[in-house]
């Protein structure tokens, strides 16, 4: 099989991030506005703020993880690119997970990289930050690989949006309970190894799902 | 026997008298349970007092939620491989149905519970694990439903909800496991109609009262059969329509 298809994804996921006005900076202006707002929300109380920073901040990955996910699969059903995939000999399952890959890549990744500054804003105290952060790349990647199943589902259905979080937030609960641990007990804590295997399952079967519920999709 | 019933025709034959003999012996059962259990039993003080009568229908429809999710991605499995329009007939049946149950045992845990462990309102129902587990599950059984709801026709939204019925049961065993791990200290009593799993169990634990467990295993039969009886009907309404549906096209073409 030649990777032809799947460049192709790879690089059409990267320009539709890029051309469609503000794209990649989206969900990148949702994470911190949401975040931004917590104060409001809670109150000034320095040390209420650095207790829940953490959690806030998961809150506002899962959500902001929502924003895009309308339309990852949805371009492509609309421009034919799903039909001509899916005519290779290529696996669309393959192509489905370079797509959330490289969405996650454009919109998942950089909040990770916005995380230090959002966090120092809410007062999370810096030796939290590394394992924050790493949890923030792998769950990331398990609300992308989940709601990427959930888009493929729903891929077809006008105004998406409101379904794919129905679906999806179920789906999120693992990643974010154990993500969570991570952050408050350290790379050591055992919640680490959990999270790294709820991404690995996702990994595993969240392609097969997506490529089965897009071939249903270009029908 | 599941074979057997396959057939559509036999099917509607079999239904059209296991469903009233389904409500009958279900709604004696749970007659018979409800009486005894609000009734006649001693109220247990240790669990709530009174509250505790809850428990005769929390714990069957935590059975039932539980068990009819499974069914739900059962019957979804064997529609996508084998493509059985009767499969998939269930499968719709039963997601109202379980949808209900699991909201049901997460309204009566929730009522038990807000004095039965002695924990105040607010902090009980988004603070226990095992309840929380149910909402997640009533959440997945809500998507199913919207997913259903909003493809345009029948055979696709068969398919992508098969999909996610199948995603959803393989992701349910982890959310368990997380949300258990997540409350480490739950203050819901350990399991104790099936102990095999809890291997130490606690002091103040001598087993369960057969007075109660008596009660709990009628609830258990009568809402099982309840529960069949009113997926039964559900199953026998959607295949009239689809009938009436084909009948209507074939007097339109010959028109």
């Amino acid at each position: 099989m030649t990777a032809s298809p799947l460049f192709s994804a790879f690089r059409s996921s990267l320009s539709e991030a890029w051309a469609s006005g503000a794209g990649l900076l989206l969900p990148l202006g949702f994470f911190a506005g949401t975040a931004a707002l917590v104060p409001f929300t809670l109150g000034s109380d320095a040390e209420l703020l650095s207790r829940v920073g953490p959690g806030i901040l998961w809150l506002a990955l899962a959500l902001s993880s929502m924003v895009t996910l309308e339309r990852v699969f949805q371009a492509d059903l609309q421009d034919g690119a799903l039909d001509l995939w899916l005519q290779d000999t290529g696996s669309i399952s393959l192509v489905a997970a370079i797509k959330t890959l490289t969405h996650w890549l454009v919109s998942g990744f950089p909040l990770v990289l916005l995380t230090p500054l959002i966090g120092f804003m809410l007062g999370v105290s810096p030796d939290k930050m590394v394992p924050a952060m790493l949890s923030y790349a792998l769950g990331g990647l398990v609300f992308f690989l989940w709601g990427g199943v959930a888009a493929a589902l729903s891929a077809s259905v006008a105004r998406a949006g409101l379904l794919i979080a129905l679906i999806a937030l179920p789906l999120y609960v693992p990643a974010l309970i154990f993500g969570v641990q991570v952050v408050d007990a350290g790379l050591e804590s055992p919640s680490f190894l959990f999270l790294c295997a709820c991404t690995l399952f996702a990994l595993g079967v969240a392609p097969a799902a997506m490529g089965a519920a897009l071939r249903l999709a270009a029908e | 026997m599941l074979s057997y019933l396959a057939n559509p025709l036999r099917f509607m034959r079999f239904s059209r008298l296991a469903v009233p003999i389904c409500f009958a012996l279900g709604a004696i059962m749970i007659g018979w349970s409800l009486y005894n259990g609000l009734l006649v039993v001693p109220p247990d003080e240790k669990q709530g007092g009174d509250l505790m009568r809850a428990m005769f229908t929390h714990v069957p429809s935590a059975w039932l939620c539980m068990g009819l999710y499974a069914a739900l991605a059962g019957a979804s499995f064997v529609w996508y491989i084998w493509r059985h329009e009767l499969a998939d007939v269930a499968a719709r049946a039963i997601a109202p149905i379980g949808a209900g149950y699991t909201a049901l045992c997460f309204i009566t845990g929730s009522i038990w519970g807000q004095k039965g462990w002695g924990a105040g309102w607010h902090n009980l129902i988004l603070g226990d694990s095992r309840l929380m587990s149910v909402l997640v599950l009533f959440f997945l059984f809500l998507g199913y439903i919207a997913l259903r709801a909003a493809l345009e026709t029948r055979q696709k939204a068969a398919r992508a909800a098969a999909i996610l019925a199948m995603v959803g049961i393989v992701n349910v065993p982890i959310i368990k496991v997380s949300v258990d791990m997540w409350q480490t200290t739950t203050i819901h009593q350990p399991s104790s109609v099936l102990s095999i799993g809890n291997s130490e169990p606690r002091a103040e634990d001598e087993g369960m009262n057969p007075v109660y467990l008596q009660q709990l295993l009628w609830g258990f039969g009568g809402h099982t059969l309840l529960a069949s009886a009113m997926i039964l009907m559900l199953m026998r309404s959607e295949v009239y329509t689809q009938q009436a549906d084909r009948q209507l096209a074939l007097k339109l073409e010959a028109s």
